[in-house]
């Protein structure tokens, strides 16, 4: 689960991470009067978003405006406000079609000495999370770690005993961090990986990380996201959750208890199993056609999951043909059949559905459907599936 | 002979007097796995499918012998009770349980690392060596006795390329599925070891997808320490970038873990790559043709 720079903000303020002053506002005016309550002669507002790149981002239809900007009186704070509030911001991140901007952060300026790059996520092969550094501030980390990578370091950490001293100082010697600043960087790094063990994050991000002109370390943005297992010992954190950031038929399917991914193709699919799911979108492409989403039912599901699958993935207008591929183990093929048939009359199918069934009483549940009065295709293999499939395409 | 599990292990189920617990240890005895008890933490002295009930794993292996386990207890005590079992001197914990806290599984994969006991998962199908024991919720009938390795991270996956060799006659010597997680407790690396040895493993097959890099490194593996011919298939080759695909582990992060990396990593190291989900077991005869 991802949550605003602002959530995040809050969090580190209250764990005891630097980061400055600053205000969420949802109107111009509570903009104007969140510099005013900063009471300095600058602050910086910034699109709340979901996503990377605001700084280099525009606003659709307004191309002077970015993401964040610099403000210098109350009234500009708030003039950026009205510019980016309701409006959609289109980065690097977002795609073409953008985002929302439901809140903008109107926060303090500082002197800024030096821009650094932190990240802290799970090294799976590793099997233990890492902290990462480096000089290459403010630009995307993905590129230096392509093209640069001796200029990331990084240091491992177990979750319950956290990062060490020593470690912060082979960080900070790297990174070219002396004298009092390096104390800084102990209290900065330490109760930063603290936070990510203590929170279960999945990712905690600094970019930047900033030297003040006083060798204080600073965090200049803060992007954090959240392991969905654990959000269960985590109400507050969970309470961040921002629904209109999510995809509406996401949050559809998690409501009903299915794994759904929109995609932008035109075939529909469901199917049981999440490694299945994927090759089942992979088929598809094979034989020369898009997948519309990735769609696992799960391994119990039944009539009622089914017709809300059927609900969402029609409920995307490019979809053109649905192909359902089901491997029965535990959940048997007649349970299935039973429930396809059922929720293929409730929703009212407008497309062709090609069905493939195979597994645990596979031949009973073939003669569901052939003795059913709906219009199902029924297919023998996954070849012949995903053939029939894009065939009814024309 | 088979990897992990067979006829002679003795089985417990941790959370067997849950509802997914008891359901799945009837179809493991059905199957004709060796199944001798259960464990709920304060349900000790009670019989579930005719078979004693535990308060501890300790307790369990004292008494019936057990040398391996089938956990089912919710995500939020799964670590703890993997612990457990590892503890009590366990050889195979089998950990089903999905949605378990990535940063739990830190500290059990060091214990389990530092113990004598195999995990398999958490969040997987099981392991099964067709005709003699099934561990997890796999159908059984859909397995064959034979001379395939099969690993995969995903379930139905799995009985899909199972279904395929059995119907080519290739059928399997043991099936594990490793788990949908960033972090589990066994890697392809470690059954390659393990089919290596095998001397009734003529091939194997590993379904990979998405994700981490467990793929890049087990091709590496392969190509340096492996004679056996191996075949595998990665699923996600259409999934975007930053979405997870159902399973936690199955994401495509800051441009790493494509399919399009594992798959030139395995072809690198020799591996015959299905193209498509189909050919799965087709590809497995062309790895074992290849070398005859």
């Amino acid at each position: 689960m991802k949550i605003h720079e602002y959530q995040a903000k809050e969090i580190l303020r209250k764990e005891g991470v630097a980061v400055l002053d600053g205000h969420v506002a949802r109107t111009p005016e509570e903009a104007t009067k969140a510099f005013e309550e900063l009471g300095g002669s600058l602050a910086v507002v910034k699109a709340q978003i979901h996503a990377g790149g605001r700084g280099k981002g525009t606003v659709k239809d307004d191309p002077e405006q970015h993401g964040v900007q610099l403000v210098k009186s109350a009234e500009e704070a708030g003039g950026v406000a009205s510019r980016l509030l309701n409006k959609t911001l289109v980065t690097i991140q977002t795609g073409a079609e953008g985002k929302t901007v439901n809140q903008v952060f109107v926060e303090a300026g500082c002197d800024i000495a030096r821009e650094l790059y932190l990240g802290i996520v799970l090294d799976r092969a590793a099997a233990m999370p890492v902290l990462m550094v480096s000089t290459e501030g403010g630009v995307e980390i993905e590129k230096v770690a392509a093209e640069t990578p001796e200029l990331i370091h990084k240091e491992h950490f177990h979750p319950q005993i956290g990062l060490q001293s020593y470690q912060v100082r082979k960080l900070c010697a790297k990174l070219g961090i002396t004298g009092k600043s390096v104390r800084s960087a102990d209290k900065f790094m330490r109760t930063l990986c603290k936070v990510f063990a203590d929170y279960d994050a999945s990712l905690v991000e600094i970019n930047p990380l900033v030297v003040t002109v006083a060798g204080e370390l600073v965090a200049l943005d803060a992007k954090m996201s959240f392991d969905d297992n654990a959000l269960f010992r985590h109400k507050d954190v969970a309470d961040y959750r921002d629904l209109s950031e999510e995809e509406p038929s996401e949050v559809r399917a998690g409501e009903a208890g299915l794994s759904y991914v929109k995609l932008d193709g035109n075939i529909g699919c469901l199917v049981n199993g999440a490694g299945l799911a994927m090759s089942t979108m992979d088929i598809i492409k094979l034989h020369g056609s898009e997948p519309a989403n990735f769609l696992d039912v799960g391994g119990g599901a039944d009539a009622e999951q089914v017709t809300e699958a059927f609900r969402i993935i029609l409920s995307d207008h490019h979809v053109r043909a649905v192909l359902v591929n089901i491997f029965g183990g535990i959940m048997r093929c007649t349970t299935i059949a039973e429930a396809l048939v059922q929720a293929y009359k409730t929703v009212g199918f407008n497309v062709p559905l090609v069905v493939r069934l195979e597994g645990t009483e596979v031949e009973q549940g073939k003669k569901v459907i052939a003795e059913s009065d709906v219009d199902i295709i029924t297919a023998d293999d996954l070849t012949d599936a995903a053939k029939k499939v894009v065939a009814t395409l024309g | 002979m088979s990897i992990i599990v067979n006829k002679d292990t003795k089985l417990i189920c941790q959370g067997i007097t849950g509802k997914a617990g008891e359901f799945h240890s009837k179809n493991c005895i059905d199957y004709g796995t060796r199944m001798v008890g259960g464990v709920t933490p304060g349900k000790g002295g009670e019989t579930v499918l005719g078979l004693p009930v535990f308060d501890t794993v300790a307790e369990a292996v004292e008494q019936t012998g057990a040398n391996a386990t089938m956990v089912f207890v919710p995500a939020a005590f799964t670590a703890d009770a993997i612990l457990e079992a590892i503890d009590a001197g366990i050889d195979a914990v089998i950990a089903i349980t999905e949605g378990v806290p990535v940063l739990d599984m830190v500290h059990v994969y060091e214990v389990v690392r530092e113990s004598n006991s195999i995990l398999i998962g958490p969040n997987c199908p099981g392991v099964i060596t067709p005709e003699e024991c099934k561990i997890g919720i796999m159908p059984g009938y859909i397995h064959k006795k034979g001379r395939v390795g099969v690993m995969s991270r995903s379930g139905t996956l799995t009985y899909e390329a199972v279904w395929q060799t059995s119907n080519m006659g290739l059928g399997q010597t043991t099936c594990v599925g490793l788990g949908g997680d960033p972090i589990v407790g066994t890697s392809f690396i470690d059954l390659f070891k393990l089919y290596e040895a095998d001397l009734e493993t003529e091939a194997i097959l590993m379904m990979g997808e998405i994700g981490g890099t467990a793929e890049e490194e087990a091709a590496a593996f392969v190509k340096e320490h492996v004679t056996k011919p191996v075949a595998a298939f990665i699923a996600g080759r259409t999934a975007p970038p930053g979405k997870r695909m159902g399973h936690a582990g199955a994401i495509i992060s800051g441009g790493k873990g494509t399919a399009a990396e594992k798959i030139a990593a395995l072809q690198d190291a020799g591996i015959e790559v299905a193209e498509s989900p189909a050919d799965m077991g087709a590809a497995v005869k062309r790895a074992l043709e290849s070398r005859s």
